[in-house]
């Protein structure tokens, strides 16, 4: 009998979920992040936004089927559900889609428990994962800023944390959508706005933030019960004794040099490391006034210790770029095999068309390669595997036919890496632009200024697969469309042996992930964020948005 | 609108140019196409050709609502994405210009020794304009106290300017443009040799096996500006027009599609759009057909007569293109 009931309690704790009594979100089974929520920006810390879950597979996934749709709305409230307001603006702005209408929903979404944390810029919301219902809302007043985009919320045990556009950290009662506190990420006067999801680590909340003139690039760990700043890492030397200060032409150009960590990062708990990327240098457009010289940490891949927030490692992508390619773009974490040995990975394929690979333990430089076809702004490859600028695809007053466009080979929205495949997929973009030179005073090129930029052409959208170990496309499956396109999306792979995609013609995807042979899909319109999975109640729920509307698919 | 967008480069920005594919600029839904051929016969030689009737008909398409892609059922096209385009920051009201004139005499004398004629920086003395003293600054009173008491430590020596005169400097240094972010080009762009353009065009370039100097690019430097002319080039005729001289869209030929049914029938017509999933066209009496596609079926002919500019973009050649402008803007 004893035997017996022993035995009925240790198969009880095993189905227990990973977080206790059903109550929030505690931190350390983000690390063991089992597949069946999605309690993180990436769903886990690695980026791979691979799946193991099995259920949706080559051979089930035409039967997947819609299950509810969640509708959103934008501002102060009236909606039937309790929204609840902050903000520290006097005179908040009116700003169409984040304080009235209908919200863009760009982001990620937290799964936990059956409940969706959802957000987008001054908004949050909780939903609930079984029919679509809203439980709360919260709105944030705002004064302002760069409204792009908001990239999704973290949790830590019962709170969210939810950067605003206008540079403050809120943090959230997850129950019920109240303000427990909020804190200033950056300063909003010198054109910072934030827009990055902030990433729980342990008992570290870190939050990035972007600028659009001519600030300091940094990244910071905020206390997540008091919000209190733990530490913050700038990513251009702030003093004369930085050992990178002499990688600029002065500190002055250092210290309004960018690299902004727009995008959250990866984390590898066996090193503690926080593993992101940096935006490009400042003036973007023009290094006459910064120097021909690198501009660390500019358009890198870096590495800081989570409890510290001292540099470990870093990998500059582009030196000295001239195109605004930042390299924020997710570093990849993954085991594999290069050159025969096992290696633990990082893998980044970056918005100026290059794919790189790096041991994510050391940093060392291991493969650069080119993965759009169309990027023609580049010289060579040099022994150290940095991408070295051909000045005269520069912007220039003549005009210079330059690929990829300012909106870059590919951008924020997240690749995908498939251990089973060996795979790096990411969405390709390869269009061409006139890049004209405005001024011939570099003096004048302040922020973003100096550059008018002319589409003119393209050579398709795809979804390019890397084979990792070479650097090389394995296939490139272009996206058919004629004059159907619109914006693209983030990847999703799964144990399934599927890739999900938003295919840029208004419809979301499921692939066969060996070969991109459409298996599944739906059009619903234009899915705004990245496809994602968990299971609910033994089935696998497919998860996407379409601008304020959350589409859910599942086996019925 | 495109996702992608979002980041603008995190940073970039408001740029009214589309970045995304060239299937999605949509200039002119107008589109005066070449006379009517049978679908097949309709290639981009023909263009020279039918100009005459181009005419003709562009004023009979002009009465004729453009063939217009259907709005999707399923789901609204997403909201744009705020594309919020900044000025120079912060807002400041408007300077008199007698004000600024006089601040900027005294900022000569007294200043830009150290910071800059400009005053973005100097030998000794940091970019003013960039200055968060400045940026803060309302109307000289923070400037003002860095001027009266200098910054020994710095090298800066004090100056005894009345609070009038830094005033005046206040307002010439809020008045500097900070940034100018995507605005057009004003300058000449015209670097290249029109008698090499005109070699290109009628040789390496082959140009003239689709295109005329007399034909249809008869005028062209009068009708477009030289950057208008040069982005065209490159584009085959789709993109923004810029300058005063505007002009109309330029004539592009649509793309056309034949569908082959599986009973081996023939639908063509105008593409409308085409994705993985499905084909639509508007047949030329009007009608418009849509085919859901499954892999390969049913079999399906895209032409597009810009082809070759969308297949010359990795071949290009700076000097080329610039040659090609030069030449081009000869044309009037």
């Amino acid at each position: 009998m004893k035997k017996t009931i022993q035995l009925l309690l240790a198969l009880s704790f095993c189905l227990l979920p990973a977080t206790v009594s059903g109550q929030g979100l505690d931190p350390a089974s983000i690390l063991k992040a089992s597949g069946n929520s999605w309690p993180t920006y990436a769903g886990d810390y690695s980026q791979r936004r691979f799946s193991p879950l099995t259920q949706l597979n080559t051979t089930t996934v035409h039967n997947l089927t819609l299950a509810w749709i969640g509708h959103l709305s934008a501002g102060p409230g009236g909606f039937g559900y309790p929204t609840i307001t902050g903000g520290v603006a006097a005179n908040p702005v009116t700003i169409p889609g984040s304080s009235e209408g209908e919200p863009h929903v760009s982001g990620s979404i937290l799964e936990v428990n059956g409940i969706l944390y959802i957000s987008s810029p001054d908004n949050a919301w909780a939903m609930d994962a079984h029919d679509g219902t809203v439980l709360w809302h919260y709105f944030w007043k705002s004064r302002g800023a760069t409204h792009i985009g908001n990239r999704g919320l973290a949790l830590y045990h019962n709170w969210l944390y939810l950067e605003t556009p206008d540079d403050v950290l809120v943090s959230l009662d997850a129950r019920t959508g109240k303000e427990r506190w909020h804190r200033d990420i950056s300063d909003f006067d010198e054109q910072y706005f934030s827009t990055a999801a902030p990433v729980v680590v342990g008992n570290h909340v870190l939050v990035g933030t972007g600028d659009d003139l001519d600030a300091p690039g940094f990244v910071q760990s905020f206390d997540p019960e008091t919000g209190a700043l733990q530490w913050k890492f700038y990513t251009v030397p702030m003093t004369k004794d930085d050992p990178a200060a002499k990688t600029w032409s002065s500190l002055d150009a250092a210290r309004h040099g960018g690299a902004m960590v727009w995008m959250p990062g990866s984390y590898d708990p066996e090193t503690h490391l926080y593993i992101f990327g940096t935006g490009n240098p400042i003036p973007a457009y023009t290094d006459a006034t910064r120097g021909h010289l690198p501009d660390l940490y500019t358009c890198s891949v870096v590495a800081v210790n989570v409890d510290t927030g001292k540099l470990a490692w870093y990998y500059q992508t582009s030196p000295d770029d001239t195109h605004d390619w930042d390299s924020t773009q997710a570093p990849v974490l993954f085991d594999g095999t290069f050159h025969g040995k096992p290696r633990k990975l990082v893998a980044q394929a970056s918005r100026n068309g290059y794919f790189f690979v790096l041991d994510r333990v050391t940093g060392q430089h291991l493969l650069t390669s080119k993965f759009s076809g169309a990027a023609n702004w580049a010289k060579e490859i040099d022994a150290s595997g940095a991408v070295v600028r051909e000045p005269s695809k520069d912007s220039t007053v003549a005009g210079s036919l330059v690929s990829p466009d300012n909106g870059g080979a590919t951008n924020w929205p997240p690749p995908t890496y498939d251990p089973q495949t060996g795979l790096f997929y990411v969405v390709l973009r390869e269009n061409y632009s006139e890049y004209y030179l405005t001024t011939k005073n570099p003096r004048l090129m302040v922020g973003l200024g100096g550059k008018e930029e002319d589409g003119v052409g393209t050579l398709g959208t795809s979804i390019a697969a890397i084979d990792y170990k070479t650097g090389k496309l394995a296939w490139k499956y272009r996206f058919p469309n004629i004059n159907g396109g619109w914006g693209f999306s983030g990847l999703l792979t799964t144990a399934g042996h599927l890739l999900f995609a938003n295919d840029t013609a208004g419809s979301l995807v499921a692939y066969d992930a060996a070969n991109a042979r459409p298996l599944w899909h739906a059009r619903i319109g234009a899915p705004t964020n990245a496809a994602e999975t968990y299971m609910l109640d033994g089935k696998q729920y497919v998860l996407v948005a379409v601008g304020p509307s959350i589409f859910a698919f599942s086996l019925q | 609108m495109p996702t992608y967008w979002a980041q603008p480069p995190e940073n970039s920005a408001c740029s009214p140019w589309l970045l995304g594919d060239s299937s999605r600029l949509r200039y002119s839904s107008l589109r005066a196409f070449a006379c009517v051929f049978d679908i097949r016969g309709l290639n981009f030689m023909s263009l020279r050709f039918s100009l005459p009737c181009a005419g003709v008909l562009a004023l009979a398409l002009a009465a004729v609502a453009p063939a217009q892609r259907p709005a999707p059922a399923a789901h609204p096209a997403p909201a744009p994405l705020q594309r919020v385009r900044h000025s120079a920051y912060p807002v400041r009201p408007s300077a008199d210009p007698a004000v600024v004139a006089h601040g900027k005499q005294i900022f000569e004398t007294n200043c830009a020794f150290c910071h800059g004629e400009d005053a973005r920086g100097g030998e000794t003395g940091p970019n003013l304009v960039r200055s968060q003293i400045v940026l803060d600054d309302q109307n000289g009173e923070k400037i003002g106290v860095v001027v009266h008491n200098g910054r020994p430590n710095l090298g800066m020596p004090k100056f005894s300017l009345s609070d009038q005169d830094i005033a005046a400097v206040a307002t010439f240094l809020h008045a500097q443009p900070l940034s100018d972010r995507g605005a057009p080009t004003q300058l000449d762009i015209l670097v290249g040799n029109a008698e090499a353009g005109k070699a290109y065009f009628n040789g390496a370039g082959k140009c003239s096996s689709c295109h005329s100097a007399t034909g249809d690019l008869a005028g062209v430097g009068a009708k477009y500006d030289p950057k208008t002319i040069q982005n065209f080039i490159v584009s085959g005729g789709r993109g923004r027009r810029f300058g005063p001289r505007a002009g109309a869209a330029p004539k592009i030929p649509p793309t056309t599609v034949t569908v082959t049914l599986a009973s081996g029938q023939k639908v063509g017509g105008i593409l409308n759009h085409l994705t993985a999933f499905v084909v639509a066209l508007t047949q030329p009496d009007g009608t418009y057909r849509s085919f859901l596609r499954h892999g390969n079926l049913p079999k399906i002919e895209v032409h597009d007569p810009l082809q070759a500019h969308t297949e010359m973009l990795p071949h290009w050649k700076d000097t080329d293109i610039h040659n090609l402008t030069s030449y081009l803007v000869t044309l009037k």
